[in-house]
């Protein structure tokens, strides 16, 4: 095999200009959404002055230096840790399998201001404050990533392979060394890619977990643009993050495609129940272990809805639908509009992300350089502070006909850049593992190529596609950065409703901030294990 | 092949019907209305607040649409990279600490006939040129956990100074001036105390004493203040925390838990202004003179925790009997703050974060 030219599928390869009609739509949103307002924020706020103050300032690159190495510690760990519940869940049929995966995604998707005041009521004091406590936080919040991303591929892996070494005398490490890891490889890439997005860029964890003046170039930017005014400083910052993530992202899209093999992927999930006592405790471990790290930082917060400074209440509960909280004082904060208002923006979201990013998807696939062009560019927004796109949108959008800063949609697009590239990852490996003779025997019944492609890829796409889009959804439900640098007119979403009840004096406040978020994790439970059950039905 | 489940179409269906029930309303685009851009703890809707605001539409026929900016500091940020091409009307809520900068970045158009004849001549010559007119304000100070303090039998601290006694060692908590507003506020009360020479000195004697830094307000109050669960009965907040305390209480209470050490507060004045570069100037400078009218600012002690600039306006009795106005509360010149901001706070990190 030639490494040096990245090979396609050949099921996937479709006449140039359906390829390029499938890329303009995912490439003009982001170019108008992306490129175009990072570009006038640009050359709205940076300098020459504002360059030189930037990298001559020793906290520039102290800063710098933290935020890659925490983000290198943190995904090595996030993968370490993560491989071993990716396979039970994928390969094995136990009870709560699906609840499992639904608690993990939840961690993840919840906004992290709140899960990391949760995980900080969880820490024992010696770790308070610590880059561990930091480092502990984004291994257990980004752990569905490698679950689901690799779990996704590792789930369709022939198992025959694996019993065919282990027939041949190979030990059990050397099968997964050997024979399993090679396989996932792609995919392992494609899931580190993505936690390092989103530890690079973090922001929340930092900001409650991590000592006084530790920072990340994300919250370096976010306090050089609100809180001291200094947006060109900020913007420089922005690109300097940028700058580091597209080399990162470029070497994973490149490694994902060169060690994407066809393979004879099994539509139906080949999952069965432990057989072996030594099996039946290992899963029983590991998932038990998975589940009561993913459980904790939930069940704080449930705990603390319920908790106030004289003992322990229901009220928080019994009142959140009402707003009038003594007679004739409202407090302006809605749970339930917020919850209405939260369920229309992730649906426009998913929507959005789901048809781009399965345009994108195939595009990527049916394409060469220009494919992982589009494919590094659609990471982007993930590794994009907030502030510099909310910022970026302000002055982009301000002239008629253009003068879209308030519209309502801005925020749902807004979320479908973020959740575009899990649509893209969830669908692309399977794509690309499409067996070319399907496609083959397709031409040689008679089908032109696009039709084959038509029959043969396309219907491969709903699977990965209903997770992609239970991921969009959960992650614009639970999306808080973005949103609140947009300026808005048509009311709250939940993240930010539970951001301005916990910012406020009142332990009723509190508490109840606490069960929106509890709601909003039981929301994002449901709507996983929903449609992993869909999934696996049809 | 079996028909499969298709989430584009399911989607699509589901979001149509969403939409369906009401996501905007085209018909509210008349031609006399304005945007009033405000900070996110201001209500969006619901509150008595909202409802004054529709007493100035049915009484002008000028229509008010809310537009929430972010925090403070976000909010002023994006109206100095918007200056001249606004994306509203009015804006509502920079305070002291930032008015300068709102002023030299030219985001408000001067409205020097606003009538401020009844509001503090004080906070009025703060904006010399009329940018901005005073529309309430607050304190920020230390409060303390009145409970823990009979419990251990030891007497509250009155001043400053007292704060860096050893007898109150690893009491206090407070919020980075970097990151947090509170935070600043008080670094600049101790700026007011001790000097441009001392100040460096007492926050070193502070953080000998044990002083506590987090990033935020809610990290502080709700993470690390004892009468909420934590271990320090020592918290910078607002002088109007416990007034908030009994009213938000769960369950219901008589009396404040918390108090207020007055000699530590630090003054934070409200400003609001015409937006420069305002399509429609007129009914923008109306809805200014509402603002500091008194059906409007007898609705912003409940619903904002401040206190209305306008002091002949009765104050509600939840709020004068359980808020402390400090006699003598500290504030330094906006032009000072503004010049000095990033240097202190520079200096203030490598003093007390090494």
């Amino acid at each position: 095999m030639d490494e040096r030219r990245p090979r396609l599928n050949p099921a996937n390869r479709l006449p140039r200009r359906l390829v390029a009609l499938l890329a303009v739509g995912p490439a003009t949103a982001l170019a108008v959404f992306f490129l175009w307002p990072f570009a006038t924020l640009l050359a709205e706020a940076v300098d020459g002055r504002a360059v030189g103050d930037t990298l001559r300032r020793g906290t520039t690159w102290r800063v710098v230096w933290f935020t890659a190495w925490q983000a290198v510690v943190s995904t090595v760990a996030t993968i370490a840790v993560g491989l071993a519940p990716a396979h039970v869940i994928a390969r094995y049929r136990f009870r709560g399998r699906r609840l499992l995966v639904g608690l993990l995604t939840a961690v993840f998707v919840l906004p992290t201001v709140v899960m990391g005041a949760a995980f900080l009521a969880l820490l024992p004091t010696s770790l308070d404050r610590t880059v561990w406590a930091v480092i502990a936080a984004h291994v257990v919040f980004n752990l569905a990533v490698v679950i689901r991303m690799v779990g996704a591929v590792w789930e369709h892996l022939p198992p025959d392979m694996e019993a065919a070494a282990a027939t041949l005398g190979a030990s059990r490490r050397r099968v997964v060394t050997e024979v399993s890891l090679p396989l996932l490889r792609p995919a392992l890439t494609a899931a580190a890619a993505i936690v390092f997005l989103f530890t690079f860029t973090s922001f929340g964890v930092i900001r409650v977990l991590a000592a006084p003046g530790t920072r990340t170039i994300e919250v370096e930017v976010w306090r050089r643009a609100t809180q001291l005014g200094d947006v060109g400083g900020a913007a420089v910052l922005s690109l300097l993050q940028l700058t580091v993530l597209v080399v990162v992202v470029g070497w994973s899209a490149r490694t994902q495609r060169r060690h994407s093999r066809a393979l004879d992927l099994r539509p139906e999930a080949p999952r069965r129940a432990a057989r072996t006592r030594a099996e039946r405790s290992t899963v029983a471990a590991i998932g038990s272990a998975t589940a009561l790290v993913a459980t904790m930082p939930l069940v704080a917060l449930a705990v603390r809805s319920f908790s106030t400074p004289t003992g322990w209440s229901s009220s928080a509960w019994t009142n959140l639908g009402r707003t009038e909280i003594r007679p004739g004082i409202r407090l302006g904060i809605d749970p339930v509009a917020a919850l209405t208002n939260s369920v229309r923006t992730a649906l426009w979201a998913t929507l959005f992300a789901v048809v781009l990013g399965a345009l994108a998807s195939l595009a990527i696939a049916a394409a060469g350089r220009a494919g992982r062009l589009l494919d590094v560019g659609l990471m982007l927004p993930i590794g994009t502070s907030a502030v510099t796109i909310g910022f970026g949108m302000l002055i982009a959008f301000d002239t008629a006909p253009f003068d879209w800063r308030a519209s309502w949609w801005l925020v749902p697009v807004g979320h479908a850049l973020i959740a575009i590239p899990f649509v893209i990852r969830t669908t692309i490996g399977v794509l690309r593992s499409v067996d070319p003779m399907l496609g083959a025997a397709a031409t040689t019944l008679g089908a032109n190529p696009t039709r084959a492609w038509w029959e043969v890829v396309v219907p491969m796409l709903w699977r990965p596609l209903a997770v992609g889009a239970a991921l969009a959804a959960a992650i614009s439900l639970g999306e808080f950065g973005a949103t609140s640098f947009l300026s808005r007119s048509g009311g709250e979403t939940i993240p930010i409703a539970i951001e301005r009840l916990l910012g406020r004096t009142g332990s009723l406040l509190q508490a109840q901030g606490y069960a929106l978020a509890t709601i909003l994790a039981a929301a994002t439970i449901v709507l996983v294990t929903i449609v992993d059950r869909v999934q696996e039905r049809t | 092949m079996t028909r499969r489940f298709n989430p584009i179409a399911a989607l699509t269906v589901a979001a149509l019907a969403l939409a369906a029930c009401g996501s905007d309303d085209p018909a509210a685009q008349e031609p006399a209305t304005i945007t009033l851009v405000a900070y996110d703890s201001f209500p969006e809707a619901d509150t008595s607040l909202n409802a004054a605001l529709d007493e100035f539409t049915s009484a002008t026929g000028i229509g008010v649409d809310l537009l929430i900016a972010g925090d403070t500091g976000t909010m002023l940020a994006k109206a100095a990279l918007a200056a001249g091409n606004p994306e509203g009307d009015v804006m509502w809520g920079v305070d002291n600490t930032l008015l300068s900068r709102a002023i030299g970045d030219g985001v408000f158009e001067p409205y020097p006939d606003a009538p401020t004849d009844q509001l503090p001549a004080d906070f009025v010559a703060l904006a010399p040129g009329g940018e901005a007119v005073p529309v309430d304000f607050g304190d920020v100070c230390v409060n303390y956990d009145i409970g823990w303090f009979a419990d251990a039998g030891l007497a509250v601290p009155s001043t400053l100074q007292d704060l860096t006694d050893p007898a109150y060692a690893n009491l206090l908590v407070v919020e980075n001036p970097a990151t947090s507003s509170p935070g600043l506020a008080f670094l600049l009360a101790t700026i007011d105390e001790f000097g441009e020479d001392g100040w460096k000195r007492y926050w070193a004697d502070l953080a000998a004493n044990g002083v506590q830094v987090v990033d935020g307000w809610t990290d502080a109050y709700y993470g690390s203040f004892s009468w909420v669960g934590g271990d320090r009965p020592l918290v910078v907040s607002y002088g109007s925390s416990p007034p908030a305390e009994v009213i938000f209480a769960d369950p219901p209470r008589v009396d404040a838990p918390t108090g207020v050490i007055e000699s530590t507060c630090f003054r934070q004045i409200e400003f609001a202004g015409v937006l420069a570069g305002t399509d429609h100037p007129t009914e923008a400078r109306r809805l200014v003179d509402f603002l500091v009218g008194d059906s409007f600012q007898s609705e912003l002690a409940l619903n904002l925790f401040v206190y209305p600039a306008k002091t002949s306006v009765p104050l509600p009795p939840e709020f004068t009997e359980h808020a402390v106005v400090p006699a003598t509360s500290r504030t330094l010149d906006p032009a000072l703050i503004d010049a000095n901001r990033a240097t202190w706070i520079d200096e203030w990190t490598s003093v007390v974060l090494g």
